[in-house]
């Protein structure tokens, strides 16, 4: 082989970041928490995450291969979190065959249909969760006899469903923190261990995949608006879903804005409308409303907050001197 | 402390490989072409013709405008022809090409020494004297944007400058010209500065070096104290674009050129280290710009370093210099360094004024890989120093949408490269930017 001249435009060197790198960071960040949901749930959770995965995986396989034409993109991890997600917010208990319409409705509808990663409007698995909550609503809240609420003692029950039925009195006595913290407690799978889900937050921060400012501000927001409505804001943060989506759903590239300005008002927003859904709503839990919500007020938060160019500020005064 | 601008930019692995050796002047190449475009602006028009003999130094084309610079033969010759050749990307342009009568004697260096009696009068000279010498030098920014100097200089009527800044950055990636300049002609660097400081009536004179450059700091540092007014050495944070205009302005100065403005909107004008260099050699000792220091560099270069090369030296006889080209594989020679140089397209093209460097990339790593879907992941708008939505403008240059490119302020872009640079799904965002620059200039031609 002799030598082969590439002319090409600048830049000629690149940082080497790479859209499956990212992904699969992701995908590590989210062991700790399938660790938790295996031990908390276990065998039943290990089915759900194959079933969910293989149901996602073949899915984008085919609409990809038999529909777009498109080449094989199944490793740039993109579908593998989506399927991990999607089990992550699921009953252990759910049937197979409910968990394959999850997957279908995910990765179909949620993703492939607006043109594949990089182009929908909304996070896609909670497109498929929020599918199966609306359309299977007694399967879909239906937990595990043998898991602990959070609440002594009180089991087939989430600790936020209790909330809503019997009332901030019936839990005063006896909240088992730690348990909540650690995972011990009644849910979907992924959801449960709050401490091991700030781990793959750590993770996601130290490898720089995603930056602080969705995840600090969900959780802010949240606990702000929990604390103002006089609730207790630990036991918002550690029950249902909050903190599995501030770390994993809400930082969605895709869905969330690209301006860090706009990304706090993103992860506030979705932070104090979860707050009101479970106080207020007729649902216990809020989260996935809340991001489904604000991932359809991205592009105008996109607009609103868009950077400003450098000089644009002393240009305006410029000329604002000249006509004086 | 080490000062830095605030908004964006990169941080890629420096690369400096020759950051240790020492300037070395090439063997004078058996034909010399001189390119009439060498300045941005109209091209040179050539006044000599074919079989006249010319002296070192002597002019061989006048400016074509006001915008626009002398050239000047760097060697005694025989003009060979005025002819078209290719250029580095494979426009044809208009040249002069001279057969040296001495081809393969390497070109004398310039002093070391400053010669501080020529210097002390040159001070001495009215501001519009040391502009004019600058100009029938045929001095353009030697940092690589080309622009003539002169102009530079000519404050417009209605503005004013205090500040004179020498760009002495160097943030590109690999590039270790001008750092071997400061570190071997530190004085006649400051000389030169001071004098085009007078000639813009800027009464305040300073120079910004990256930190990764203490050598340089320390000549420069060395040398001011021996400048006959003060001369402030400013290190600045290691970071990618430092070296660009309006970013070197607000990090040495706080303050910030407004959008669509120049410097001296700022009260600034910034040469580089190498154009001061030239215009001390142009007012001092009366020399044209007829060569400069090139960074021949690159990992698979065995003999890369700092030459000091004639303008017109064809790239591949640089590339001989540095090592020769690797024989196999994929291969890219950038006039320049990777993240603004140019790749080059025909290997017998000339050096020029602007050219810093020929950085030889090889190996399968240097191939683009497929475009993937843009994932928003925002990383082009963090590391935009200019404050723009590269995925938005790059979008909207490859769908040809120039007024909507426009309006999102794509004319503001530098063509630095940070975007392309982080972007994981390795879209050529840089590319369809140029692209939707060159549909809105288009349009304001017709």
């Amino acid at each position: 082989m002799s030598m082969q001249l590439i002319v090409t435009g600048a830049p000629h060197i690149h940082s080497r970041s790479d859209v499956s790198k990212l992904m699969w960071n992701v995908v590590i960040a989210m062991l700790p928490a399938l660790g938790v949901a295996l031990w908390t749930f276990g065998m039943p959770a290990l089915k759900v995450i194959g079933i969910s995965l293989a149901a996602c995986l073949l899915t984008e396989w085919l609409i990809a291969r038999f529909l777009l034409h498109k080449p094989f993109t199944l490793f740039n991890g993109s579908a593998v979190i989506t399927g991990l997600l999607l089990a992550f917010n699921l009953p252990s208990i759910l049937p197979w065959w409910m968990v394959v319409i999850g997957a279908v409705v995910a990765i179909g509808i949620g993703k492939m249909s607006f043109g594949g990663l990089g182009c929908n409007i909304w996070n896609p698995a909670l497109v498929g969760r929020v599918f199966l909550l609306l359309s299977f609503p007694a399967a879909m809240t239906t937990w595990p006899v043998d898991v602990p609420s959070g609440v002594d003692a009180v089991t087939g029950a989430t600790y936020l469903s209790q909330l809503k039925h019997e009332g901030a009195a019936a839990l005063q006595s006896g909240t088992d923190y730690l348990g909540m913290a650690v995972g011990h407690m009644n849910g979907s799978l992924g959801e449960v261990g709050s401490i091991a889900i700030l781990v793959g937050l750590v993770w996601l921060l130290a490898t720089r995949t995603i930056t602080w400012h969705i995840p600090v501000s969900v959780l802010g927001g949240a606990a702000l608006m929990s604390w103002a409505l006089g609730g207790s804001p630990l036991i918002d943060l550690l029950s249902g879903g909050l903190m599995l989506g501030a770390v994993f759903m809400a930082t969605d590239y895709v869905t969330s804005p690209m301006t860090h300005s706009g990304q706090l008002i993103f992860g506030v927003m979705i932070g104090v409308i979860t707050i009101i859904i479970r106080r207020f709503g007729a649902y216990p839990e809020g989260v996935s409303f809340a991001i489904l919500l604000m991932n359809s007020f991205v592009p105008l938060i996109n607009r609103y907050t868009r950077p400003q160019i450098f000089g644009a500020r002393e240009a305006a005064r410029a000329a604002k001197g000249g006509a004086r | 402390m080490f000062k830095t601008f605030r908004r964006g930019g990169v941080h890629p692995n420096p690369e400096k490989l020759t950051r240790d050796s020492e300037i070395v002047s090439v063997p004078v190449a058996g034909v010399l072409y001189l390119s009439m475009n060498q300045s941005i602006g109209a091209p040179a028009k050539p006044c000599v013709k074919a079989g006249d003999v010319v002296e070192a130094g002597q002019k061989i084309a006048e400016a074509g405008g006001f915008v626009s610079a002398n050239v000047h033969s760097p060697v005694a010759g025989t003009v060979r022809k005025v002819e078209t050749i290719r250029n580095a990307a494979g426009f044809w342009v208009e040249a002069v090409s001279i057969e040296p009568s001495e081809p393969g004697v390497p070109l004398p260096l310039p002093d070391k020494t400053l010669d501080n009696a020529l210097f002390a009068d040159a001070m001495k000279l009215e501001p519009k004297e040391i502009t004019a010498r600058v100009r029938e030098a045929g001095i353009v920014g030697l940092g690589g944007a080309a622009f003539p100097t002169s102009v530079k200089l000519s404050i417009p009527e209605g503005k004013s400058a205090d500040t004179f800044l020498l760009n002495g950055a160097e943030c590109e990636p690999y590039l270790t010209c001008d750092d071997a300049l400061m570190r071997r002609w530190a004085p006649q660097i400051l000389a030169g500065a001071l004098l085009m400081a007078r000639a813009v009536g800027a009464t305040r004179v300073l120079v910004g070096v990256e930190a990764n450059k203490p050598e340089a700091i320390a000549a420069l540092e060395k040398a001011a104290r021996t400048m006959p007014s003060p001369v402030g050495v400013v290190r600045l944070k290691t970071k990618y674009p430092q070296g660009s205009e309006k970013q070197l302005i607000e990090a040495m100065t706080g303050r910030i050129v407004p959008a669509g403005g120049l410097p001296v909107d700022a009260h600034v004008v910034v040469d580089n280290v190498a154009t001061a260099f030239a215009a001390y050699e142009a007012v001092c000792l009366g020399l044209p710009l007829t060569r400069r220091v090139v960074t021949v560099t690159g990992m698979e270069m065995k003999n890369r370093g700092n030459f000091l090369a004639p303008l017109g030296t064809p790239i591949e006889s640089l590339a001989e210099a540095g090592g020769g080209l690797p024989q196999e594989g994929p291969v890219k020679v950038l006039a320049g360094g990777p993240m603004m140089g140019q790749a080059v397209a025909v290997l017998s093209a000339p050096t020029v004024k602007a050219n810093g460097g020929v950085t030889v990339l090889a190996g399968m790593d240097i191939l683009r890989r497929v475009e993937k879907n843009c994932i928003r992941c925002a990383r082009c708008v963090d590391a935009c120093p200019m404050g723009l939505q590269p995925h938005l403008i790059a979008t909207l240059g490859k769908l040809r949408l120039a007024p909507e490119a426009k309006d999102e302020g794509i004319m503001n872009c530098l063509e630095c490269g940070c975007c392309s640079y982080v972007c994981p799904s390795w879209r050529h965002l840089v590319d369809y930017i140029r692209i939707g620059k060159t549909l809105i200039r288009k349009e304001l031609k017709r």
